[in-house]
């Protein structure tokens, strides 16, 4: 019988090759799965790890993709491992990054067609307040009437997906769009565009707060006392208490950086590589923070690498799915199974299997005893 | 959005007549078409009747042709990331079949001149390369509302429509009007999805349609899931896009199917002799690209005569669903006797036809 036993001192070598092993096992395991597809897995491998990056053919357009597919998950969750290291689960960053994209368009659409350099300042701030407002919600009724912040910010994502159907079918329907759903196109309104800041490089910046972010939750969870309490209200509440943290204004804090991190993400996507508000216009991105933070250790450095990986493992994904007739559902349990293995050799560093003798109970014939039972 | 089903607008096209730049490709290299799914190929709706035209088309060319596709590809960036990989990879021809592909198609195809892009129920063309295709499914909604409206009880349609948009709207009208000129007392229930697919959801408004007394439902939606729910509750369904007989055989009268196949091996073949041109095409019943899968056995022989002789009667253009006199819903006069439907009305319709109950939420 097998048997889990906390490791008393956790290595420090394994808490960061963990990810590293994790990924050689995926492209095993994921190689199986696609020679028993009846892909060649070698090739399968190449294309979705190597070609992006360095085929001829397609390396020069995908190394930029790389960063716009990463950047939006890199800077929502940057904002997520701050709470998660506090034990506050905002699991609804999807919502407050389609309600800070909603305002930061409002406020675009607002000024359409002015050319005014003010309009994209303003359009970062109502972003991040967007993100902000929504996440409060969650928040404050976390602090006053207790209820659990999972559930609601959750529940919180399928409302501002209604408000953003309700949006782009009505009130920010494209006045000449003769009738179709879809606003205005922001992202040709150049006043308000997010445009490459250096051509064909991929750099946005929404790129540049992604990596602003990053600095700064290094600084704050490392260099702050304020990190600190997030770290100690995380792992030991009662001690936190004690050392005086209040647990409020820590959840409406980390909450709010969370909500503002993911509203921001959501007004560079709309103004730039999204283009407009669409019925669909989220994809998934605040949901797949959530395993970009943990893959990356909650650690804003390994949260740059997790997003880039992740990024590519989308855009190898689909290189491989058409060049080798992959259905996708075969590259989406591949990125499962990278989740999968991190998270069984984070089991593995963290705690010893211990093989258990068979209990008493099961051997064949009790010998008499002068002790009792 | 979620899709496709909005329709081209008549006003929208630059009638953009461009001949592609390259000529017809050598005979010995096979012509390499994308395809790109909204949805997973098994979805049993509308991707699934988008790969069936796909497969078609490889049978009808053995050789000559390679396909490739990938699925389930978000509408935004992501759409616009895989089209120019393929774009690279050495496609001739790209079929992209959801509305919300549209501003990508026309950004990747600025930087393409030389491949054909195709866009399913789209309405942007803002380069010479880009073609949209889309088909008139009110016209099989019409169909399904003659067969409702003789085989209702309690004269309650319950319909599940996705999105407020032209597209849905149009094919509530239709199955309205062939409805109510079968059936006078027939009343129209609609539920507001604000989806495309999600099975669960769909679900719930199908219970809560035949709770309000509906023996019959239609959907504007993609999965299976009103059929299994009508199944359940002895109601009578219809589905949508694909065949969806075998979710709910006792139930589901027919479906609205889409049939791209014509379309598909016409316009692959129009690539490969070096003749194909950006068009606007809005194609139908009389056309074959919408059909109505094969009638349920209840559906008593008179009712299937009838259903037939409308078919025919679209077919041979004897009959617009959507001939006045006509009303709107406020009482105002939109056809006047005798008058048939203008495209561009249809593709911005925003009200309902006068007798319908409710409002079109904003």
């Amino acid at each position: 019988m097998l048997r889990l036993e906390k490791r008393p001192n956790p290595s420090q070598f394994w808490n960061y090759a963990t990810p590293v092993v994790a990924v050689l096992l995926t492209m095993v395991a994921g190689g199986i799965l696609f020679w028993v597809l009846g892909k060649n897995p070698f090739e399968a491998i190449k294309l979705i790890f190597w070609d992006p990056l360095f085929s001829e053919q397609f390396a020069a357009y995908s190394r930029p993709q790389l960063l716009i597919k990463a950047g939006p998950l890199i800077l929502i969750a940057v904002g997520l491992a701050i709470g998660f290291r506090a034990g506050i689960w905002n699991i609804g960053a999807e919502g407050q990054y389609i309600i800070g994209a909603l305002c930061a368009a409002q406020m675009a659409l607002w000024f359409y067609p002015a050319e005014l350099w003010i309009v994209f300042p303003l359009m970062i701030l109502a972003g991040a307040f967007g993100g902000w407002l929504w996440a409060m919600i969650p928040a404050v009724l976390k602090t006053r009437f207790n209820t659990n912040e999972i559930l609601v910010s959750l529940l919180l994502v399928y409302v501002a997906e209604k408000i953003l159907a309700a949006a782009a079918t009505g009130f920010m329907r494209n006045p000449e769009g003769s009738g179709f759903p879809g606003s205005r196109n922001i992202f040709n309104y150049s006043a308000a565009s997010n445009q490459e800041l250096i051509a064909n490089s991929g750099l946005h910046w929404g790129v540049v707060a992604a990596f602003i972010a990053v600095i700064f939750a290094y600084v704050l969870l490392h260099r702050h006392l304020l990190g600190f309490h997030v770290q100690l209200a995380g792992q030991a509440p009662r001690a936190a208490k004690f050392a005086g943290v209040a647990p409020a204004r820590l959840v409406l804090l980390c909450l709010g950086i969370s909500g503002l991190m993911a509203g921001l993400a959501g007004m560079f996507e709309v103004a730039g590589p999204a283009r407009l508000i669409t019925i669909d216009f989220n994809s998934g991105y605040g949901f797949t923070a959530i395993i970009v933070a943990f893959l990356g250790r909650l650690h804003p450095i390994g949260i740059v690498l997790a997003g880039l990986l992740l990024a590519l493992t989308y855009i190898g994904g689909e290189l491989a799915q058409f060049m080798l007739n992959l259905p996708s559902a075969a590259i989406q349990v591949f990125q499962g199974m990278l989740l999968f293995f991190l998270l069984a050799l984070d089991v593995l560093s963290n705690y010893r299997l211990r093989l258990m003798r068979p209990a008493p109970v099961t051997a064949p014939a009790p010998k008499p005893s002068t002790e009792s039972v | 959005m979620k899709r496709r089903t909005l329709l081209t607008s008549s006003a929208m096209a630059l009638g953009l007549a461009a001949t592609m730049g390259t000529a017809a490709l050598a005979q010995d290299e096979p012509l390499k078409v994308g395809f790109i799914y909204v949805g997973p190929v098994g979805d049993f709706g509308w991707t699934t009747a988008h790969d069936v035209g796909r497969l078609a088309a490889v049978e009808h060319f053995g050789d000559s042709l390679e396909t490739v596709f990938v699925e389930s590809v978000p509408e935004g960036a992501d759409s616009g990331r895989v089209m120019t990989q393929m774009a690279l990879s050495g496609a001739d021809m790209i079929f992209a079949t959801s509305f919300g592909y549209g501003p990508e198609i026309n950004a990747v195809a600025q930087r393409f001149p030389d491949i054909a892009f195709e866009h399913a129920t789209g309405y942007l063309q803002e380069a010479p390369n880009v073609s949209l295709y889309n088909a008139r499914f009110y016209e099989g909604r019409a169909v399904i509302g003659h067969i409702a409206a003789r085989m209702t009880e309690s004269n309650v349609v319950g319909y599940i429509a996705s999105f407020p948009i032209p597209e849905v709207i149009m094919g509530i009208n239709a199955a309205y009007l062939a409805a109510k000129a079968a059936n006078p007392d027939i009343e129209f229930r609609v539920v507001w999805a604000y989806t495309w697919f999600d099975p669960a959801q769909e679900a719930a408004a199908a219970e809560a349609l035949i709770e309000q007394g509906a023996d019959i439902i239609m959907q504007h939606t993609d999965s299976t899931a009103p059929l299994t729910v009508a199944q359940e509750h002895g109601a009578l369904a219809f589905g949508q896009a694909s065949d969806m007989s075998s979710f709910a055989p006792d139930v589901h009268l027919t479906a609205i199917e889409d049939n791209w196949a014509p379309y598909y091996i016409r316009r692959i073949q129009e690539r490969m002799d070096g003749t194909w041109e950006a068009d606007n095409v809005w194609l139908g019943i009389p056309d074959g690209e919408v059909v109505l899968s094969p009638f349920n056995d209840r559906i008593p022989a008179d009712v299937q005569e009838e259903a037939n002789a409308m078919i025919a009667a679209i077919t041979d253009g004897s009959f617009h669903p959507f001939t006045g006199p006509i009303n709107r819903q406020d009482g105002s006069t939109w056809l006047a006797e005798g008058e048939t439907a203008p495209d561009g009305d249809l593709l911005g319709m925003d009200f309902y036809v006068e007798g319908m109950t409710g409002e079109i939420p904003n």
